[in-house]
């Protein structure tokens, strides 16, 4: 595979404050690569360096071979779908995707046939005399896509530009993208603060947080093998225990001593140990390898979460099986159930779910009086 | 409250502004109609009108005396310094609104107070003190003679007047066009610029086009009181050249009201149907190019 654009110890401080702390990075052709982190961490700041909307302060963006640390963005060969999208408002459909070309100067009849490729790709022929604001937000996104896809460029950079759709669209719009990208072969670099959407779309994760990147790889590396706590915490569901290595494939946490799958740590190591909530079994107390008391049952339709409380630590579980509230029970876990990490500036922040119930139920209310509030604007919106 | 109760309520309050809206801007304007299309013992006639457009005084150049239409050389007079005027506060005053809208907030509010004291002064004040810096003695002079530039002569001329206009009615064009620049959405530029558009390209074709709604209200509001203003052509012109506003100033001053108002009258409307063009002219452009 062919390195595209190369990130070199890439360091950018705003008013003192460090985004991005040596950043390294490689983007291959071809490739769908997402940032992925919480608001603050980086991410769209480096997506805008390699726009070249802003210049890091140390580090070097190689671009083809090249470095292009001075090249302004009018002469980079990528094209950047923004936030909110930024399609002009004195421009029609038609005219917002030809912008580039008639920058070009490109003859009249061949920016009409690419125009109406592009349009034909995105799914929206026959708009091209609509005035951009009487497009609905999935169009205007449709729009934003075409418009920098119509100059051909090597890298599409993408930053969070499916947050201000609805669940449903946004599903489609995934699946949609997801095509685009196999069907023009244009390496893509998404910026996305949502976990699922990165599994779902990329053919590489980048984790990012604090200004640091904390792990690169497939999004099944990502998940089986997170790096620490802050990855194993921000990508899907974990019980995170303090243990310790005892030898080679042997490990002991929570007061046992498991079985496990890694090896190659120091005798006797402090470790972060990752049990994902469906990788653990309820078993009979008396087969069980831990004891506890379940202290919570939320029915999700595919399965029950279920917390369980062993000697203070409360488990997450993920079970088909119904186990009601203060019923005892055994957990049981595989040894490749196991995932074991080195201690890390992360270690004991994540993966206790001890506050889990009312801070899940804050932030359900949060999200629905959100849902409400941007149902009625796009109500009005459609007025 | 209901529907019924909330539409009186709105009436009811906005009762003082029509009132004053009727008082102050209806009648007069019915009066200056009706004094336009009317003689001194008050009966109907299209003389006034007619006046403006057909009287003829002689002017005499040293070699041979013109016939000329009076009001027709003073109104295009009028309009061709209005013109320049106002041309030459958009050349200044859109870069300056530019560079505004894209300083720190602090910055902004600097520039903004700035440009706003001298509106707080008077405007005869004003047009005084150019004629102290603009005199032949005046300041500009002791300046450039303090220099060994030689001295030159200006009050009196056409750029004196023009001088004088621009500075007048300058923040005039820099706050409409600055409040529309400051709304500007900035990722514009970028995405701009990210599908290939150095610099003057991104002006050519996003922040001039967005920012004419900006540019026509602060051209109309300098246009139309450069074009009928009177004072500071009789102050920096020397009274040399003769504007529509003082044509209108010298007839009601002789009490010649009913030829005042036709004047006054015939401006507005041609006036009226320029900025009606114009505004035309420009929705289209916005919506297609």
């Amino acid at each position: 595979m062919k390195k595209i654009i190369e990130l070199k110890n890439i360091t950018k401080a705003f008013d003192g404050d460090v985004v991005l702390d040596h950043i390294n990075l490689d983007i291959y052709d071809n490739e769908f690569l997402t940032l992925l982190g919480p608001s603050g961490c980086g991410k769209t700041t480096t997506l805008r360096i390699i726009g070249g909307f802003e210049t890091a302060d140390e580090g070097d963006v190689i671009f083809m071979g090249e470095n292009i640390n001075e090249l302004p963005p009018h002469k980079r060969n990528v094209n950047t779908v923004f936030q909110r999208y930024a399609l002009f408002p004195h421009l029609n459909v038609f005219e917002n995707v030809a912008f580039s070309l008639r920058e070009k100067k490109m003859p009249k009849d061949e920016i009409n046939k690419k125009v109406t490729e592009m349009l034909a790709l995105v799914a929206l022929k026959g708009f091209e005399k609509r005035s951009v604001s009487s497009l609905s937000g999935g169009q205007q996104q449709r729009v934003a896509i075409a418009r920098a896809l119509v100059n051909q460029p090597k890298v599409l950079l993408l930053d969070e530009p499916l947050a201000a759709l609805d669940l449903k669209l946004r599903k489609d719009m995934q699946v949609e993208l997801k095509n685009i990208q196999k069907a023009t072969g244009i390496t893509f670099v998404f910026v996305t603060h949502d976990q699922e959407e990165a599994l779902s779309m990329s053919d590489t994760v980048v984790v990012m947080s604090e200004g640091r990147i904390q792990q690169i790889g497939t999004p099944v590396d990502i998940y089986n093998e997170p790096e620490n706590a802050f990855v194993a915490d921000f990508i899907g569901e974990s019980n995170i225990l303090d243990g310790v290595m005892l030898e080679d494939r042997k490990v002991s946490f929570a007061g046992h001593v498991f079985p496990c799958v890694d090896s190659g740590f120091e005798r006797r190591e402090p470790v972060d140990v990752v049990v994902r909530p469906e990788d653990v079994d309820i078993v009979s107390e008396e087969k069980g390898q831990l004891r506890g008391v379940v202290t919570s049952v939320t029915f999700l339709g595919v399965h029950y979460e279920i917390i369980v409380d062993i000697s203070g630590f409360k488990w997450m579980i993920q079970t088909t099986d119904f186990h009601d509230v203060d019923e005892h029970v055994g957990l049981f876990i595989e040894p490749d159930a196991i995932h074991i990490m080195k201690k890390s500036k992360y270690s004991g922040m994540f993966g206790d779910y001890s506050s889990f119930s009312d801070e899940m139920d804050e932030i359900g209310e949060v999200e629905l009086e959100v849902l409400e509030e941007m149902e009625t604007e796009s109500e009005s919106g459609h007025e | 409250m209901n529907k019924k109760t909330r539409s009186l309520i709105q009436r009811m309050t906005l009762t003082p502004y029509s009132i004053w809206a009727a008082l102050f801007i209806v009648v007069p304007l019915i009066f200056v109609a009706y004094y336009a299309f009317t003689d001194n013992s008050f009966r109907f006639t299209f003389d006034n009108i007619t006046r403006f457009f057909t009287a003829t005084s002689q002017i005499d150049d040293g070699e041979s005396v013109r016939e000329v239409r009076t009001y027709l050389v003073i109104f295009m007079r009028s309009l061709k310094l209005a013109v320049i005027s106002t041309f030459i506060c958009l050349l200044m005053g859109y870069p300056l609104a530019y560079i505004m809208a894209r300083a720190k907030a602090r910055t902004q509010s600097i520039l903004l107070t700035l440009i706003m004291i001298p509106m707080w002064m008077n405007f005869l004040i004003r047009t005084y003190a150019w004629m102290t810096i603009l005199q032949d003695t005046g300041i500009l002079n002791s300046f450039l003679s303090a220099l060994h530039l030689g001295r030159i002569h200006i009050i009196g001329t056409e750029s004196a007047v023009v001088i004088g206009m621009v500075y007048d009615y300058f923040p005039y064009m820099v706050l409409p066009i600055y409040s529309v620049m400051a709304k500007l959405d900035v990722r514009l530029l970028e995405a701009a610029s990210d599908l290939g558009c150095p610099a003057v390209s991104v002006l050519r074709r996003v922040i001039w086009p967005l920012s004419l709604p900006g540019v026509l209200s602060g051209v109309t509001m300098v246009l139309i009181p450069s074009i009928s203003t009177f004072y500071i052509s009789q102050k920096l012109g020397n009274g040399k050249f003769f504007l529509i506003g003082d044509a209108i100033e010298g007839q009601y001053v002789a009490n010649n009201l009913h030829f005042a108002a036709a004047i006054a009258f015939i401006l507005m409307v041609i006036l009226l149907a320029c900025m009606a063009l114009v505004q035309k002219l420009a929705n289209r452009k916005i919506i297609v190019a």
